[in-house]
């Protein structure tokens, strides 16, 4: 099999004496939308600029269709960037925007106009090739810059945080624009975001990272069901987190309760496991259920039709149970109620590390 | 909302007050360069041309105005040049000793003109440059480069530091970035570098009196028509350099107000 279209060879990226990515190994497959997610400081958008050319590796090597991008200059790459800030050029329509790397390439005048009102076109803002980009709206911005970045044909388009200035609803819409392009035109987007809802809407594969390190790669549904760790745990956010040690029954004593994981750990053992926010039950008396725990409720969160529940139980245990809000009827939703709680152990992960 | 009002018409009275203070000498030089009169008194003589006529028809006059012009436009390209230069360093890069870099860079006009007058002589005689018109334009450009410097950096911190990565991203060398992105998106501030570092050489005297030696400027030539006898054509000389000056700010104004106010990509 040929190598895939990116690989990060041991990369290491310091500045100075701080190591904002410390070695890194992964592959970016041809054709897929990948996404660089984590905290701030991370790492992710230094990784991303890497790509470009726009910071050198320490050590380490990064390969693009097979050929090493060390010492290629950022203006000789065919890595295109969507920007945070969308670095448009202000002194430029939006038609002369889309031109600027088919200028740089040496094209001609008339093919360039073509092509560059194609795009505009084809992204649904055709009428506007002569209007001042100062004078668009942030959605239209926006779709200047991804013409600008895709009329050159590149086999991989980088995208760093391109949705962040834009309000929640055409973070929606933007997100469907990506992914139908994605597919349609059948290249590797890697993109570099802090939003779980949008790396997990869009991407095919997501990179967690965390202190310059990768916490753990998958599919979006991979990640919420069975996090690596607990960085990824609790990054996802919608995870209950179990700490305790296995007794002689091969039970975990967590200061909630004890609870059965099937035999999944062995006795005298520390482990720590999670249960999904949505695979939680809930209910008024104590069932007799296994794997049952009570809680004192402290607020709830609406999200649409759904509701999250914020418990607490013994130890400080930060509980979280997401339903369908019918769900709730019949059940007391007072502050300071206690609930009982109960998981089936095949919902139980168990973390490494 | 009647002390608002009160208010407001306290403080445009002021301001025109203000306004009449700075602006009244130059008015009355305009007055009296078409006021018949040889002395500047009221009531005023009849209405003339004739000091115009009588300057213009100085050849002292003419040759002024034409050094003036060749040393004012050379000063504006050079210290504009020099200010871009500067202006984009400090954008661009860090280094050790940027502080330092930044205060020397924008020193000169804080240094009494009488002081630098003096350096400048003392200094270009050294290498027997003194008396022509090229120490001249040397002296401006010292003296310019700083206000160059200024204009031109106010306009690069508006800039967005993705720009020209952005431009390099896309394919274009680091010069042709600055070809096709840095000067595009600088452009008003060079020229209204080149307008206020004109106006500043066109109108400049002191230096230019110890430097010039013979190769004299129009304001060096006004003193001397003034230290001879009272002659309105001073006046007559005053109002076209003036004009020429205000000209020059007022596109300088625009061009840096007009751009700063727009907003740029956020």
């Amino acid at each position: 099999m040929a190598e895939p279209l990116v690989v990060f060879d041991n990369v290491v990226k310091r500045f100075g004496t701080f190591e904002a990515v410390k070695r890194m190994n992964f592959e970016i497959r041809e054709g897929e939308f990948l996404a660089l997610m984590g905290p701030s400081g991370c790492g992710k958008t230094t990784t991303l600029r890497m790509l470009a050319g726009l910071e050198q590796p320490t050590e380490g090597d990064i390969r693009l269709a097979g050929k090493s991008l060390v010492d290629v200059k950022p203006h000789e790459r065919d890595t295109p960037m969507v920007w945070q800030s969308l670095a448009l050029f202000p002194f430029l329509n939006a038609r002369e925007n889309v031109e600027f790397g088919l200028k740089m390439r040496g094209l001609d005048g008339p093919s360039r106009r073509r092509k560059a009102l194609d795009w505009l076109e084809r992204l649904g803002i055709g009428e506007f090739g002569e209007r001042d980009v100062n004078s668009l709206s942030g959605g239209q911005r926006q779709r200047v810059a991804l013409a600008r970045a895709l009329v050159t044909e590149p086999k991989i388009l980088l995208l760093d945080e391109p949705l962040s200035a834009l309000d929640a609803h055409l973070v929606i819409r933007m997100q469907a624009v990506l992914t139908k392009l994605q597919r349609e035109l059948g290249i590797t987007f890697v993109y570099v975001t802090h939003s779980q809802s949008e790396a997990f809407a869009m991407a095919d594969r997501v990179v967690i990272m965390s202190k310059g390190e990768i916490a753990q790669i998958g599919s979006a549904r991979d990640i919420y069901r069975t996090p690596a760790n607990r960085f990824v745990a609790e990054f996802v956010g919608r995870n209950n987190i179990f700490a305790g040690t296995v007794n002689g029954s091969g039970n975990v004593d967590t200061p909630a309760g004890t609870f059965t994981l099937d035999g999944k750990a062995k006795p005298g053992e520390r482990v720590s496991f999670v249960v999904a926010a949505d695979v939680v039950s809930l209910s008024v008396s104590r069932p007799t259920a296994r794997n049952t725990f009570a809680a004192q409720l402290i607020s709830e969160e609406f999200v649409g039709s759904m509701v999250t529940l914020f418990l607490e139980a013994p130890g400080d245990t930060e509980i979280k149970v997401q339903v369908q809000e019918r769900s709730l009827e019949g059940i007391p939703r007072e502050p300071g109620q206690t609930l009982f709680l109960s998981f089936d152990s095949s919902h139980a992960h168990i973390l490494k590390g | 909302m009647k002390d608002d009002k009160l208010l407001r018409w306290v403080l445009a009275f002021y301001t025109a007050l203000v306004f009449l203070f700075v602006f009244a000498p130059i008015a009355a030089s305009l007055v009296f360069s078409f006021n018949s009169d040889r002395f500047p008194t009221i009531p005023l003589g009849t209405f003339t041309t004739d000091w115009y006529v009588k300057a213009f028809s100085n050849p002292e006059v003419w040759d002024a105005a034409l050094r003036s012009l060749i040393v004012s436009s050379v000063t504006a390209v050079i210290a504009t040049a020099i200010g871009f230069s500067a202006a984009y360093t400090d954008y661009r890069y860090d280094f050790r000793g940027k502080k330092a870099f930044l205060v020397l860079s924008l020193l000169p006009p804080t240094i009494p003109l009488i002081i630098l007058a003096l350096a400048m002589l003392g200094w270009l005689s050294m290498f027997h440059a003194s008396g022509l018109t090229i120490s001249i334009i040397i002296a401006h450009t010292v003296l310019c480069a700083p206000f160059a410097m200024a204009v031109i950096r106010l306009r690069l911190s508006q800039m967005d530091p993705n720009l020209e990565p952005a431009a390099w991203n896309l394919g274009a060398s680091e010069w042709v970035t600055m070809k096709s992105v840095v000067i595009p998106f600088t452009l008003p501030s060079i020229i209204a570098s080149l307008c206020l570092t004109a106006a500043v050489s066109f109108d400049e005297f002191a230096v230019a009196w110890f430097v010039s030696g013979l190769n004299k400027t129009v304001p060096v030539v006004i003193l001397e028509i003034l230290t001879g006898n009272i002659d309105p054509q001073v006046n007559a000389i005053g109002t076209a350099v003036f004009l020429v000056s205000i000209t020059l700010v007022v596109i300088a104004q625009v061009l840096v107000m007009g751009r700063a106010k727009k907003p740029e990509a956020v």
